[in-house]
């Protein structure tokens, strides 16, 4: 009764925060004493075999052009036929956009109880328990799974990934696959910039830094770095930066292992969509500023001394 | 047209988070409590704006909740809904709701259901996807715009990175979020209006949820911020390179 890990994939690709999935799957696995298995849909990736040194002993795969566009209800409907197929017990995803639209559907379908958004490993002392984010990280909740059959979606940033040795065997599903009713019409990417949503490391500016023309200080830090840009919602309302990359309550939630802040006071709809990151730096001229008492780091001074300071060291110490 | 809304309740946006009973109720003394703003924002005020395109179609709401939840239906009935439906029972297992919603829908042929994309307390994601699921409706997560074309819907949802543009023919179940629509607040008429509006309460069925909460936790305290002088700033560099081991 393997433990099955969804794979999920964009342009040919398993995504990072599938990968992170994959490597909590096989630990869950390993504490059931099985073994763990993966599953993608559509088109194969090349060196899928290779995500063996993440754990997974097997990977199931269902090459079908219509899988190809992602429609929740198909994707359910195969992923609920494989489980029985496989006989899986647990079903791991990421709780990432696509995680968020089959995981609850096929808990439905299974009627097989959900956590969405873990960030630990279940407990199994007594009964299976599953820690999972509230509140947007301000709090978690430890859910209890009280079904044969267990789903759990991860939250990013919130497991370690293990890396090993091994190869997965890849393995062919043959499972019926229903007409899709959704169709994709386009995809419009942002292109060229770190996704915001996967990075690691963010800077972010708010209205601290006065208006859209000394955004270089968000954006050349970043550069130096390779990290995403963001912004707090004040920003994008007066469309200094684009909406996309507003983070808060109202904007993305993301958990980077680096959320550097500029000129952002830390309203408390701010730290809902940044307070699961690891390291929080602030910069800020107010020593009263709320952001200080989420951070690890800070200064308290003016972003326009001390920023270009900080680039050029980041610059020196990079050699760029 | 008919169009469901599901709309919780939640702890206001500010509200502090603190667990009574062992940690394992949420402290709810002095709370205010508002309409999951993914509700009222996104999908009740988009599907207000349907209705005044096409006033042929009609607004429902629904809720599973106490009779605590009243005030938060009535400010949905005053921005706008025709009428609501509230299923009196409490529970917090996201099954349990859709499967209590799904009950209700099923009697009621809906063209359009509109649900947030999480409730900001108990950030499931999951009811919309559920309740897709059991009335065996298409779903689309996460939608940041929603357009109806006579029988066809037009829907723009997140991905990795960027929004993808789905084309789905109705009934469909839709998880909304930033973008779909803009907030309102309600003016003195609906306010009036809303009093008279039909907020019919119906009794759950017998339905076993799949998950239980044992406990709650608050996250420990952070250590405290590190300041550094801002006449260094190159030793804030220093720490988050060597210290942090950021990069
Ligand atoms: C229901 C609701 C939902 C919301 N959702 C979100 C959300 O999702 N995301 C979000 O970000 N906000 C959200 N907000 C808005 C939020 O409450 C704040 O208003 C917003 O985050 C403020 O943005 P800011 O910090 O950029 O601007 P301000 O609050 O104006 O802060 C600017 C900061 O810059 C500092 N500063 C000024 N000059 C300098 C300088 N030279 N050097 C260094 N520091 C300087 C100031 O000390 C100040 O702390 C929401 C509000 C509500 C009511
Ligand atoms: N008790 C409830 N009554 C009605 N709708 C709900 C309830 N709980 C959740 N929903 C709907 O489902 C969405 C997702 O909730 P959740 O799965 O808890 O994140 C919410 O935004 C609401 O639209």
């Amino acid at each position: 009764m393997p433990v099955l890990v969804f794979l999920d994939q964009s342009e040919g690709q398993v995504k990072k925060n599938s990968i992170e999935a994959a490597s909590y799957a096989a630990k869950v696995a390993e504490l059931a004493g099985t073994t763990a298995e993966g599953i993608i849909l559509g088109s194969i990736p090349t060196g899928l075999a290779e995500l063996g040194v993440y754990g997974l002993k097997k990977i199931h795969t269902l090459k079908q052009e219509t899988l190809d566009h992602f429609d929740a209800q198909i994707f359910a409907k195969v992923i609920a036929e494989a489980v029985s197929v496989i006989g899986a017990k647990i079903i791991v995803f990421s709780n990432n956009v696509n995680g968020k639209a089959i995981a609850p559907r096929l808990s439905a379908h299974l009627k097989a109880g959900l956590v969405m958004g873990a960030i630990d490993l279940p407990v199994t002392t007594d009964g299976f328990v599953v820690k999972k984010s509230l509140f947007s990280g301000k709090a978690f909740a430890n859910v209890s799974i009280k079904t044969e059959i267990k789903i759990i979606t991860l939250n990013h940033n919130s497991y370690k990934v293990i890396k090993g040795e091994g190869a997965a065997e890849i393995s062919e599903l043959s499972v019926q696959v229903d007409r899709a009713k959704v169709s994709v019409i386009a995809v419009n990417k942002i292109t060229g910039e770190v996704p915001l949503a996967e990075a690691e490391l963010v800077i972010s500016g708010g209205r601290g830094l006065k208006g859209p023309e000394n955004w270089h200080l968000v954006t050349d830090l970043a550069k130096a770095l390779g990290a995403a840009t963001a912004c707090s919602r004040a920003v994008a309302d007066v469309d200094w930066r684009p909406h996309h990359e507003h983070v808060g309550q109202t904007g993305l939630t993301i958990a980077p292992n680096l959320y550097f802040a500029i000129g952002i006071s830390g309203a408390i709809q701010h730290l809902a969509g940044v307070n699961r990151s690891k390291v929080i730096v602030v910069i800020n001229k107010d020593p009263e500023a709320p952001f200080f008492k989420a951070a690890d780091y800070g200064i308290v001074g003016d972003a326009f001394e001390v920023m270009p300071k900080i680039i050029d060291e980041v610059k020196r110490l990079k050699g760029l | 047209m008919k169009i469901l809304v599901c709309i919780s309740k939640t702890p206001d946006t500010t509200a502090k988070i603190a667990f009574t009973d062992n940690n394992t109720k949420f402290a709810e003394a002095g709370i205010q409590f508002i309409i999951n703003p993914y509700d009222e924002w996104y999908a009740l005020v988009r599907a207000i704006e349907l209705k005044e395109a096409n006033p042929d179609t009609q607004v429902h709401l629904i809720n599973v909740g106490g009779p605590d939840a009243d005030p938060i239906i009535r400010k949905a009935l005053a921005l706008g809904g025709d009428e609501a439906i509230r299923i009196n029972a409490n529970g917090n297992d996201s099954y349990y709701i859709a499967a209590q919603i799904a009950e209700v829908a099923k009697q009621n042929s809906y063209d359009l259901i509109l649900t947030g994309k999480e409730t900001i307390d108990y950030n499931g994601s999951s009811v919309g996807g559920m309740l897709a699921e059991l009335l065996d409706l298409p779903f689309v997560s996460l939608a940041t715009k929603v357009d109806l074309n006579g029988t066809t819907c037009t829907v723009n949802r997140e991905i990795e990175g960027g929004e993808e543009v789905n084309e789905v023919t109705l009934p469909v179940v839709i998880s909304c979020g930033k973008g779909v629509a803009e907030q309102r607040i309600p003016n003195m008429r609906g306010i009036m209006g809303a009093r008279s509006k039909p907020l019919k309460v119906v009794e759950p069925q017998a339905i076993d949820p799949l998950t239980t909460i044992v406990s709650f936790e608050l996250p420990p305290a952070k250590a405290g911020v590190k300041l550094v002088s801002p006449d260094h700033p190159e030793e804030l560099v220093r720490l988050l390179h060597e210290e942090a081991k950021l990069f």
